[in-house]
């Protein structure tokens, strides 16, 4: 079997109607299953993180990085799409 | 998923400056020395060409995949005196000239290694090549000079010491027009390593295989904001402590991007530079990480051992991190390329005899110091040799890079933008060493025992 290829994606921003959709939607168009998402509300900020399988996905990372850094301009937010492996690599021995 | 761990990632690179600072391809052109200098520079041209035409690609799509800024792609060869040597009736400034519109060609921003070795001596490759700084840094834009004048092996060359004093200021006069930033890329070494990847000192020594990529973490920024967030009330252990884990994660980071490196572009990881480099940016300052820790302002009394402190625990924590650590690995003090000692400077604070003392215990030396320029030659040279000296003794590496600038006094100031940046003149102990320094011959290598 294919050894599942993971990134994490992560929206800091101002609340809004429609965050979650917009960034999920994104994530099914570009052929990407969402395995885990948290979020929470610090002091009126928006943090969402979410991490994907993107095995399958339609673009490689960094491709996806501009297409979500458009989405996070049009949303004035701050999206990431990164790697797992930089996760790993810098908390994990 | 650790949401705590992932957001602090962000955080660093988002808010505290956090990215690799350089990956560097080293190169050896030991196989394009050839008797005829137009074919060498040829040779020199192609060669770096084919082997880099992918590096700056490669280094731009590595950082989009992990989300982290690679800021400089460059480029170490092998001391261009070693191929001089071979065509004695051509100038070195062809060479200069190749390396030059070869690093345009690939797009990196620097290329280092218009050097020579001259701890024990000169050949003539090395005199021709030494000779000819002045002229092949005001004609090129992008190359980078070291000379190594001394090992603790091999005591200090002080014919080279005296003939570099004069090289600095000619290369300064003749980059006068441009803030005499020639002087800016042209390093005096002692015990200089061969895989260092940070400019200008970069070159490519002959104990290295063909090719090689060497990557330069930074980070000062993160450091100073764990100190900051977490220091409060802490003792000297625990704040040495806090910086080994700060290192640490930098350096995995530093060590991933070398990996991916090596294997996209198919060539062998050599070393991790573990460094503390700062940038004129707020924040990303060296200067700040000894400030938070206590200090009143960067030159205080205490300055030299909070920094003795730093230097050790980003080794520390950088070495358990990497598979293989390298070149000057430590905490850089560039004086014109850290905002707190740009300021400390100015206040006067910091002082050139400071910087000095600093230089015993930190990565390497005397960095982006400017100077007066009507300062003598034979007083940079006497800068050199103290340098030297300390790098010798205490079997670390050393180095002068100091900027005279043309027609200005202390108090004035040089602003050279970007990484560089920018920084106020500094007052020089204009007492003559003339008669030392022309003296000449060699100072024996120290005694390796009896240390005290």
């Amino acid at each position: 079997m294919e050894k599942m290829e993971k990134a994490v994606i992560t929206v800091i921003g101002k609340d809004m109607v429609g965050i979650l959709a917009k960034v999920t939607a994104l994530c099914a168009e570009k052929g990407m299953n969402v395995l885990e998402v948290t979020q929470s509300i610090l002091q009126d900020l928006f943090v969402m993180v979410m991490l994907v399988d993107i095995t399958g996905a339609a673009a490689g990372v960094a491709e996806l990085a501009d297409i979500f850094d458009d989405l996070g301009a049009k949303m004035d937010l701050k999206i990431h799409i990164m790697h797992e492996d930089i996760f790993n690599s810098m908390h994990r021995i | 998923m650790n949401t705590k761990e992932i957001l602090e990632t962000i955080n660093m690179i988002d808010n505290e400056d956090l990215d690799v600072r350089t990956i560097t391809m080293g190169i050896s052109l030991l196989d394009c020395i050839h008797p005829d200098g137009e074919k060498a520079a040829q040779a020199i041209y192609d060669k770096i060409c084919r082997y880099a035409e992918r590096l700056v690609q490669t280094g731009e799509d590595i950082s989009r995949q992990y989300g982290i800024p690679i800021i400089n792609k460059r480029i170490s060869v092998t001391p261009i005196a070693m191929v001089a040597g071979a065509c004695p009736a051509m100038s070195p400034v062809r060479f200069a000239k190749a390396l030059d519109s070869a690093a345009r060609s690939v797009g990196v921003n620097f290329i280092g290694g218009y050097s020579a070795l001259v701890h024990k001596g000169f050949g003539p490759g090395d005199y021709a090549l030494i000779e000819s700084i002045p002229e092949a840094l005001s004609e090129t834009e992008l190359v980078c000079s070291s000379v190594n004048v001394g090992t603790t092996k091999a005591g200090i060359n002080m014919d080279a010491v005296k003939k570099m004093g004069r090289v600095v200021k000619e290369t300064a006069e003749r980059t006068a027009d441009r803030e005499c930033i020639g002087a800016a890329k042209l390093v005096v070494f002692c015990n200089a390593p061969e895989d260092n990847p940070f400019m200008a000192g970069a070159f490519h020594g002959p104990g290295e295989p063909d090719c090689v990529i060497n990557v330069g973490v930074s980070g000062p920024g993160v450091v100073r904001a764990a100190i900051k967030k977490e220091g409060d009330g802490k003792s000297l252990t625990e704040i040495a402590e806090l910086i080994k884990r700060t290192a640490f994660k930098i350096t995995r980071m530093g060590q991933l991007v070398a990996q991916e490196a090596s294997r996209r572009l198919c060539v062998p990881f050599g070393i991790v530079d573990l460094s503390l480099a700062p940038t004129p940016a707020i924040g990303d300052s060296v200067a700040y990480i000894l400030e938070a820790m206590g200090l009143s302002q960067c030159g205080a009394h205490g300055t030299t051992a909070a920094l003795a402190l730093l230097n050790d625990a980003v080794k520390k924590g950088g070495v358990m991190a990497s598979s293989s650590v390298g070149g000057l690995s430590g905490a850089f003090i560039p004086v014109t390329e850290d905002a707190g000692m740009i300021e400390a400077a100015r206040s006067g604070c910091l002082t050139l005899t400071k910087l000095e003392a600093m230089t015993a215990v930190c990565s390497v030396g005397l960095d982006m110091i400017c100077i007066p320029g009507d300062t003598s030659p034979e007083i940079i040279s006497g800068i050199i040799a103290d340098e030297a000296a300390i790098g010798m003794v205490n079997s670390k590496t050393t180095a002068v890079r100091v900027i005279p600038a043309v027609g200005k006094q202390a108090g004035e100031e040089l602003d050279f933008g970007g990484l560089l940046g920018m920084g106020p003149i500094m007052d020089v102990n204009t007492a003559s060493p003339l008669e030392f320094i022309s003296r000449g011959g060699r100072i024996p290598a120290p005694l390796q025992s009896l240390k005290n």
